[in-house]
């Protein structure tokens, strides 16, 4: 038997070589990568020695670092908690930096080349003082925030606010929300037991509905489909199209319906305008299938729905069109079903092209960095993002849009004295269907531009998100914006 | 290997003259022994002094306790096995003298900058643990006088072994993370399948010898492998069956891929036929593969060993925080009492390798590698030395067992394999584990002990094993 074991101890000193040799690799050629990765909280646990900069929304911090008698010198807090919890995330010691605390973690740490030379921190550094980051003023309008996160309470759910002529995020709502507050203390234990309680309800309220995850998004597509069929000079408001009761989609025999199987037009065929005020399926889908697979990606791609991801600085997921296989497919994808897959983020940016005559902004939620003494040294230009099509067919779909909320599934979201434009979506899915709305206001000279998604609503868009849009728009107008 | 190393603990009948005496190399043992209780002990302090500032008051407590653990050991083997291999012991010695340190260590975390101010109590209950572990080590040493005495109890030990190994599937009440493998009373909780492995190496040893024969001898010559007849196929499937049902029952993928790896290793040792491991390593695939596709507990595992920053907030996350600790560490390691390993999830016992990582550093990390790479080949030599099949087949499968189980434990918090949920032996934190491996280093001193006691030499003692009393429990 010692021929084998020879042999046997030979494969164990193989096997022990290997342990020795992924430790290597791991404790000396990874070892920089891994000592640097945001969620090593070792590493957090030296910055709270120094003074966290603040984030600030309309001059009130909405997140800061507070001195306190502990071992870890700084504490953070978040005064409004949950209100903003979609936007600044947490700075947890156990779970690391979510949020803009990450997103914007060097700037706030101070380790951004920008604040090298803020004068404070020269001093700082050479007193051998605490050293303090720097802060973030936000675009955020706090009115439009509180409206938007009272609005969604109790239901799992997202807004988006823009402002259409820069980009700035006006309000950024996710639900359910979080307090960040006891993510981001200095009890271990407390930490672990607030987490654990997060996990346990059906969405765990990390998520960011608004950023972060996508959505079938049923017709409020159809503003796409109709700006694809208007760029392509041969459709107008007013031409009349087909609008059947029922419409077979090519090469199957998959009955397409309207909602509720209700007829669009008693002649079976009605104006442009029309189809989108009452929503008519069966309209849609032949005229995406009339534009060709081509025209409406590219108008789908435009407006930045391409699959890529980007960032405000926080980052959104891409929304996607997905495959469109053959006719009936791209008739589906026309009505906002099969793989079209959005964001409410960018959701709101094909209200915010719309309103700012074609123009799509960057979306941005930081308006300035500022130094540890509040000087700023750093402000946000607008940026165009795209120009998906003229300002003529902006106008014709912002007389189309106005029309839908003026008499048709999106009355809800109607604001007395002021002209509000807006499509409604209702998206079928595995659950209850989705419920989203997308418009802007004043019509005439639009400041905002808002999503509403409601996740397995239930109801219709018009009957949910329409009113909470309307609130949103609201709450925006009369703060002066 | 066609020229061994001939170290200080080689079999010494080659070296000597009929007649000579055999050195015993007890005195090299107890320098050694000294030498651990003393890195032990320094240990202990640096790291009071650096997160508390002073000494802790428990520190002689705690010296003198640990010293005479030893020095009881060392006397012990002295006089019942004073032939037995002189590195085994001072191995054990610093790897459980580190294991308490880092548990200590890990006690006070709280106490530190950015801790949450509470401190445990854990390496207290763990030195307990490890007096008792040597209480049994005492007992094995004094009972067990001729190794070759146990194969008389092979089956006893196979059945022992089994319901040591099924027992937690069957009582309520033993999951703990996720799988079911300990068996709860009272405050305490119990790891059988600790003491089940080792009664297991002990029947597989005892019944390979029986059967090494007709396994090895009755084949098919296939392309260029001998192979087994289909009815010589029975022990290594059934060996596989029961794998496999302690991976279903009880979800213990560690104990599943140990059990069944010492086995056909043995069988391989045994048989001196590489067709068992090619057969043991298709039905290996075959087990895993299946298993991936039914269970989502394996899948998750899999997955999270594949990327684990994939899923960092969730299944991986124990692996990342290890992968963080041991990044941390780097060459030199943050010095005992300056990193964090704290904020890796059950640093004190399945992680508690990745402490040592972030604190001791690479050359920390290695050298515990290296040192249980001593202890292994040290058994693999007392079997290679050893005169008779039975003592040969154990000691191999008693090293064999410790070498798995460290590549499994190291490759998991490393990285390396999935994780399991198996014990860093004589470092981790857990009586169960602790007292087992004990009992297991026992035994290859004992057989050690056979091995290098010059030939012709009777034992001190008849084995008393063999007396009359014992017969009544032969079948």
């Amino acid at each position: 038997m010692n021929a084998p074991l020879r042999k046997v101890a030979i494969s164990v000193l193989v096997l022990f070589t290997l342990l020795i040799v992924n430790v290597n690799v791991i404790q000396v050629f990874r070892a920089d990568e891994l000592r640097a990765d945001a969620r090593n909280t070792r590493v957090l646990v030296e910055q709270y020695d120094e003074q966290r900069g603040s984030i600030i929304v309309d001059g009130t911090e909405i997140a800061l670092s507070e001195a306190t008698e502990g071992p870890l010198t700084y504490l953070r807090r978040y005064p409004q908690g949950p209100l903003y919890a979609p936007v600044t995330g947490y700075n947890s010691l156990i779970f690391g930096n979510r949020g803009l605390e990450e997103a914007v973690d060097e700037v706030l740490s101070g380790d951004d080349a920008r604040l090298a030379l803020s004068f404070r921190r020269l001093t700082e550094l050479f007193t051998g003082q605490d050293l303090s980051g720097g802060s973030v003023e936000l675009t955020l309008d706090p009115a439009v925030q509180e409206a938007a996160m009272s609005a969604l309470e109790g239901r799992v759910g997202a807004v988006v606010a823009l402002d259409p002529q820069t980009g700035a995020v006006l309000g950024l709502a996710s639900t359910p929300t979080y307090d960040p507050n006891p993510l981001s203390s200095h009890d271990p234990s407390a930490i672990r037991a607030y987490a654990e309680e997060l996990e346990a309800q059906e969405t765990d309220p990390r998520t960011n509905v608004a950023i972060s995850e996508r959505y079938p998004a049923g017709s409020i597509f159809k503003v796409v489909v109709a700006a694809a069929a208007l760029a392509s000079g041969d459709y107008a408001p007013e031409t009349v199209i087909p609008a059947p009761q029922d419409y077979i989609l090519p090469g199957t025999t998959t009955d397409l319906q309207n909602f509720g199987d209700q007829p669009c037009s008693p002649t079976g065929e009605q104006p442009l305008i029309e189809a989108l005020t009452i929503s008519c399926n069966t309209a849609f889908a032949q005229l995406g299938i009339d534009l060709g697979e081509e025209a409406v990606r590219e108008m789908a791609e435009a407006l930045g729905i391409d699959g890529t991801g980007f960032e405000i600085p926080l980052e959104v997921e891409g929304s996607t069109l997905g495959e469109i296989d053959g006719d009936a497919a791209l008739g589906q994808t026309s009505i906002g079903q099969l793989d079209v897959a959005l964001t409410p983020m960018q959701a709101a940016m094909i209200a915010a092209a719309v309103a700012n005559d074609g123009v799509l902004m960057n979306p941005y939620l930081v308006e300035s960095v500022q130094a540890p003494d509040l000087t700023v040294i750093d402000q946000t230009e607008p940026e165009t993002f795209s120009e998906p099509f003229s300002a003529d067919v902006a106008e014709q779909l912002t007389r189309m849009m106005t029309n839908v909320v003026d008499e048709g599934t999106g009355r809800r979201a109607q604001i007395s004295g002021i002209e509000v434009a807006g499509k409604t979506g209702t998206a079928e899915n595995a659950g209850p269907d989705h419920n989203w709305f997308i418009g802007f206001a004043p019509a005439g000279d639009p400041s905002i531009a808002v999503a509403v998604f409601i996740r397995n609503g239930g109801g219709t868009g018009g009957d949910i998100s329409a009113p909470i849009a309307r609130e949103v728009i609201e709450a925006h107008l009369q703060g002066g914006g | 290997m066609a020229a061994p190393v001939n170290g200080p603990g080689t079999d010494p009948r080659a070296a000597l003259a009929p007649g000579t005496a055999v050195p015993t190399r007890r005195g090299t043992e107890l320098l050694l022994l000294g030498f651990a209780v003393l890195i032990t002990l320094a240990a202990h302090l640096i790291i009071d002094i650096t997160v508390t500032g002073s000494p802790g008051t428990e520190m002689v407590t705690f010296g003198v306790w640990f010293s005479v653990l030893w020095a009881v050991a060392h006397v012990v083997v002295r006089r019942f096995a004073p032939y037995a291999d002189p590195l085994l012991l001072p191995c054990v010695a610093v790897l459980s003298g580190l294991g308490l340190s880092m548990i200590h260590r890990l006690d006070i975390a709280g106490e530190q900058v950015g801790g949450n101010g509470a401190a445990s109590v854990d390496a207290p209950v763990q030195l307990v643990w490890a007096t008792v572990g040597l209480v049994l080590f005492i007992a094995v040493l004094v009972i067990v006088r001729d190794h070759r005495a146990l194969s008389r109890f092979a089956y006893t030990l196979a059945l022992i072994g089994l319901v040591l190994l099924a027992l937690p599937a069957v009582l309520p009440n033993s999951e703990i993370n996720g799988a079911k493998l300990w068996i709860r009373f009272g405050g305490f909780s119990i790891q059988p399948g600790e003491f089940a492995k080792i009664c297991l190496i002990v029947f597989f040893a005892a019944y390979l010898v029986d059967k090494r024969d007709v396994l090895a001898l009755a084949s098919r010559r296939v392309l260029r492998l001998e192979l087994p007849r289909g009815r010589d196929l029975g022990p290594v499937l059934l060996a596989w069956v029961a794998s496999i049902l302690v991976l279903v029952f009880e979800r213990d993928l560690g104990s599943s891929l140990l059990l069944f790896g010492i086995f056909v290793v043995m069988l391989y040792v045994a048989t001196e036929r590489a067709s068992w491991l090619v057969i043991g390593l298709l039905l290996f695939a075959g087990g895993a593969f299946v298993a991936y596709q039914l269970f989502g507990h394996v899948r998750v595992r899999v997955d999270t060993w594949l990327d684990p920053f994939a899923y960092a907030d969730t299944g991986g996350y124990q692996v990342v925080q290890s992968l963080f600790s041991l990044g941390t560490g780097g060459l030199f390691g943050a010095g005992l009492g300056g990193g964090r390993p704290d904020q890796v999830p059950v640093a004190k016992s399945d992680f508690i390798a990745a402490a040592i990582g972030e604190e001791l550093g690479l050359f920390g990390l290695v050298a515990m590698i290296v040192i249980y790479l001593v202890l292994v080949e040290r058994g693999l030599r007392t079997s290679l030395v050893v005169r008779d099949g039975f003592g040969k087949l154990l000691a191999a499968g008693l090293a064999f067992s410790l070498a798995w189980q460290v590549f499994v434990v190291l490759g998991g918090v490393t990285g390396l394999l999935p994780l399991t949920g198996l014990t860093t032996p004589f470092l981790a934190y857990g009586g169960s584990s602790l007292v087992a491996n004990f009992g297991l280093v026992a035994l290859l001193v004992r057989i050690s002990d056979a091995a290098r006691r010059p030939a012709g030499t009777a034992v001190a003692t008849p084995p008393k094993l063999t007396d009359a009393p014992t017969e009544v429990v032969q079948p």
